[in-house]
């Protein structure tokens, strides 16, 4: 029993740990220096990612209201990684930094958050991961001390999230009140399309859409992203969405499969307006932050339209479309975190004739905006094709219309930074940068991750296994 | 013979490339590693017709299925019939010629011979695949290349016109996607599953209700590769502010890819609605033909005019297949390799005229004659070659799409077919004047005077080149015969169904 306890919720443990362990060095009069400091965070990380790999047991704790299944690991290992590659890239912008180790605890109680909220079973567990996961990111948005654009971000991201977990908080008490339970496994018999229920889900969607900024949730989306610090701005984007995305799977297709018909609907209207404003916003913008912010909403389009399938194939191809998502968008805030910490410099026109000084790091956010972009032969280019493949198969083909003629859209504004990158004539470029062995660590993962997760193709298979539809 | 290596070559050809330093370095790799291809195709070839003496009748040889996405059941399935060789050797040959043309690229030359091997390698992988999905990963490998090639190398308003380029074609792609997606949902495979394999596809019938609905998909997505009317935009800006080398791969190796992709996705598996729209695919081909030429008469800039002429040029590819008749598909097949072979020449010259004279406009040009006579004559001939002079490939192509052309009774569709051949002439004015004033006359400049003739590297590509289009043009024969059994397969797919129907 107590074996149970123990390895059903290691990584959890684990976390735990790190947090404890960082607290006491916070209380403990160390006078350590920076980068030992983050060397030593980076390689307590880089063990808790491999240790998340092996000796896993599978099963549920506290009748019901926690489990952990092979999905659920591989979910958690892909968070791990993601906050891996957020450390390292971090790096350049921590260093300075007076607070390191309050922001890595807090950090960690975000992530430590995300896995109760994915492994739940229960609203209850569900809701309390995703305010422990919630409350202290909006803190760290704020973590730019000296920049009032950091507390703005992190006001407008404690109301948005407040506001959005009302509408859910709201959205499970109905359906306590039509089901009268809170366990997953007993709502879902229960659930008859009755226009209480329905009210109920459309409050649940909602408040999913806040945190994963689906239009018309999405307004808070480009402010916070632009105002917090890079690495934050790239947990949000990359870990916390995914996290989000993971358990609106389970939502959907688990808890909500009664409801098929109703929240397909929803999906594709929601998908549609995503795409279209996302990929019209994002055309707009001068400011890097911002571009991969509106870049990032109408990715979310995408993801939806691969969710509406409601099958094996649609729930393995936004899980293995996560993963890819997370090297590309990691290697772009990566290559963007490092100019702006050291140079300060975030604008698209800040970019022109970045070639010329630094080539390493203009490939790296080259072939991740191609990889977001879709573009053979990084992995993004495969992630989207079983996206759209995995819409098509309900054969809704005005949504797979509309999303392939915005794949053009969405091709325009990468290549746009691109064409900055390569072409563009600049008096004054950025100078010429070192990058840190922790950064250039990270985007060697990242490159590789973008090229072999598509080539290789056990990857998407392993996911297609798992997937437990 | 393993299919594979033609990934294999360039793959290590561009890695090569990227420990090299140095553009002498990097330079003989590139050279030697097209080299080691264009062997590579004529072992291809002699290949394939061993097989063939053999007595080996069925449609593609050298076949190889490897599974990739189990789940979605998608392959990387590989192999050749006499099409797809065709379209290998002529990439091979202009790969060469490319490569050798760029030869004194001091600009970035490790990232611009790099971005050259991968667009050949898209070429090829997309020639070599029998699976749709594969086909298409390689399709949309060659469109980045070509972005940066024109965007950082190119002349003129280049960052437009890259920009254009991506975007048409990444058009063209989304179409395709949607055209591909709708093959796959209709398909049933003997153990229920769908697919995207090119062989399995051909055995099935596509519902009637989806071919008319997801081939013009397929088809546009396909044509605007090969600048079909009205999606043909891209084709001028884009060859004429590319550097010369991208500019011989753009029109000699991309836009096949388009035609090659019409002819053996959209045409072959969707043969009720090729017959259904195929008045549609005529009419734009005719109206490409002819708008084509005379824009091509309004050209000032040289570049300009072999890029109009292009569209020209590609509109007979799409007509001969518009027409489905068994001569006329050999004909836009034959029309590929001619045109393949005589525009990268074409652009050739062209490249090697403007690195000494520093213009491309006719006006300002002329009497090179005495001074280059090497790069004059390859001039002249790539001229007589896309006016369709006997003895060239280009009469032996559009003669053949012509007279498969004809066989066509419908009277409409005749009309087509004269207004297409009445597009020559107009061919033919455009290239006597450019040829006759930029090549013939008095000096256009006194400077002029102390210019060189071609250099080694120059020579020896255009001498290739030459060498292709001369063979085409005298033994036609030996080309038809080599794609007719490929060719076969098709119309014989279409003819069912236009029994049958």
């Amino acid at each position: 029993m107590l074996n149970e306890y123990f390895f059903v919720l290691k990584a959890e443990w684990m976390l735990i740990a790190i947090i404890f362990l960082l607290l006491f060095l916070k209380v403990g009069t160390s006078d350590w220096k920076n980068e030992t400091l983050l060397y030593g965070i980076n390689i307590l990380l880089l063990v808790n990612l491999l240790v998340g790999f092996f000796s896993n047991l599978e099963g549920g704790l506290f009748s019901g209201m926690f489990h952990n299944d092979a999905l659920l690991i591989l979910e958690k290992n892909i968070l791990n990684l993601g906050v891996y590659l957020v450390s390292l890239i971090a790096y350049p912008w921590l260093k300075k930094h007076e607070h390191v180790l309050e922001f890595y605890i807090l950090l960690l109680t975000t992530l430590l958050g995300m896995f109760f909220m994915i492994s739940s079973g229960n609203l209850l567990l569900f809701y309390l991961g995703l305010e422990m996961s919630t409350i202290p990111l909006a803190a760290i948005a704020n973590f730019d001390l000296d920049k009032r654009k950091s507390s703005e971000a992190a006001m407008k991201m404690i109301i948005s999230s407040a506001f959005s977990s009302a509408l859910l908080l709201f959205g499970v008490s109905l359906i306590y009140g039509t089901t009268g339970s809170l366990v997953f496994t007993e709502i879902t018999p229960l659930l008859n399309g009755s226009p209480l229920q329905l009210l109920a889900f459309i409050l649940l969607l909602a408040g999913f859409s806040f945190k994963m900024s689906v239009v018309p949730f999405h307004l808070w989306t480009a402010d916070v992203y632009e105002g917090a610090p890079v690495a934050v701005t790239a947990y949000l984007s990359v870990i916390s969405k995914s996290a989000i995305l993971f358990i609106f799977l389970q939502v959907l297709y688990v808890v909500f499969k009664p409801m098929t018909t109703e929240w397909y609907f929803m999906l594709f209207f929601l998908s549609l307006l995503t795409i279209l404003l996302g990929n019209l916003f994002a055309m707009r913008q001068t400011n890097l932050k911002r571009f991969l912010a509106f870049s990032s909403i109408a990715q979310v389009g995408f993801i939806l339209l691969g969710l509406s399938a409601g099958s094996k194939t649609g729930m393995a191809s936004v899980i293995y479309f996560l993963l890819i998502y997370l090297f590309s968008n990691l290697a772009a805030f990566g290559v963007i975190g490092l100019v702006s910490a050291i140079t300060g410099k975030e604008s698209i026109d800040d970019f022109k004739g970045f070639y010329k000084t630094n080539p390493f790091l203009s490939w790296v956010l080259a072939i991740a905006l191609f990889s977001l972009a879709g573009v053979p032969p990084t992995a993004g280019f495969f992630g989207k094709f079983f996206l759209i493949m995995a819409g098509a198969e309900k054969g809704n083909y005005v949504w797979v219309i509309f999303a392939a003629l915005n794949m053009i859209i969405s091709f325009y504004y990468y290549l746009k930074v691109v064409k900055a990158i390569f072409m563009d004539q600049n008096d004054h470029p950025i100078e010429k940068l070192t990058v840190p062995a922790l950064p250039k660590l990270a985007f060697i993962i990242c490159l590789s991750g973008m090229v072999l997760t598509g080539i290789l193709s056990w990857i998407y298979e392993y996911i297609h296994t798992l997937s437990n539809f | 013979m393993n299919l594979t290596l033609f990934l294999l070559f360039p793959l290590a050809t561009a890695i090569a490339i990227l420990m090299a330093s140095g553009l002498k370095q990097i330079r003989v790799i590139a050279l030697v590693g097209s080299l080691l291809q264009l062997a590579l195709s004529g072992k291809l070839l002699l290949a394939y017709y061993e097989q063939r003496a053999a007595g080996n009748q069925s449609q593609m040889l050298f076949e190889y299925v490897q599974k990739w996405y189990g789940p979605l059941n998608l392959q990387y399935h590989i192999g050749v019939d006499g099409i797809s060789i065709a379209m290998i050797l002529l990439t091979a040959f202009v790969v060469v010629a490319g490569i050798l043309v760029s030869w004194e690229t001091e600009q970035l030359s490790k990232e611009f011979f790099f971005l050259l091997v991968l667009l050949s390698l898209g070429a090829y992988g997309f020639f070599i695949s029998l699976d749709v999905f594969t086909m298409f990963f390689f399709l949309e490998v060659a469109v980045i290349p070509k972005f940066l090639l024109i965007g950082i190398w190119g002349s003129g308003k280049k960052e437009y016109s890259a920009m254009k380029l991506a975007l048409m074609l990444m058009g063209g792609s989304a179409l395709i996607l949607v055209g591909m997606l709708g093959i796959y949902f209709s398909s049933k495979t003997a153990g229920g599953a769908h697919s995207f394999d090119l062989m399995e596809l051909s055995k099935m019938n596509i519902p009637l209700a989806r071919q008319m609905l997801f081939f013009p998909f397929a088809f546009i997505g396909f044509g605007i590769f090969t600048a079909i009317f009205p999606f043909h935009t891209w084709v001028p800006d884009g060859h004429a502010s590319a550097p010369t080398a991208a500019s011989m791969f753009l029109a000699g190796i991309s836009m096949k890819l388009g035609g090659y992709g019409c002819l053996r996705v959209a045409t072959y598996l969707m043969p009720d609605a090729a017959h259904a729209y195929s008045w549609v695919i005529i009419l734009l081909a005719t109206i490409a033909i002819i708008y084509g030429a005379f824009a091509t008469m309004m050209q000032t800039d040289l570049k300009y005019i072999n890029a109009y002429s292009s569209v020209s040029h590609c509109g007979f590819v799409l007509l001969g297949i518009g027409m489905l008749t068994q001569t006329s598909i050999n004909g836009a097949v034959m029309q590929m390799v001619s045109h393949g072979l005589m525009t990268a020449l074409f652009f050739a010259a062209i490249g090697m005229v403007y690195s000494r004279t520093h213009t491309r406009m006719v006006a300002q040009l002329g009497g090179l004659l005495k001074i280059m006579p090497f790069i004059s004559t390859v001039f002249v001939i790539a001229g007589l070659c896309s006016l369709g002079l006997p003895g060239f490939s280009g009469f032996a192509a559009e003669m053949t799409v012509f007279m498969g052309s004809w066989q066509n009774p419908d009277k409409w569709y005749r009309l087509a077919t004269i207004l297409a051949c009445a597009s020559i002439v107009v061919t033919a004015v455009y290239i006597l004047r450019a040829a006759g004033k930029s090549i013939m006359g008095p000096l256009g400049n006194d400077s002029y005077k102390d210019l060189t003739d071609a250099k080694w590297y120059e020579k020896s590509a255009a001498i290739l080149l030459i060498f292709g289009i001369l063979v085409v043009g005298m033994a036609p024969f030996w080309l038809i015969n080599l794609i007719q059994p490929g060719t076969e397969f098709i119309i014989n797919k279409l003819a069912v169904v236009a029994t049958g129907l």
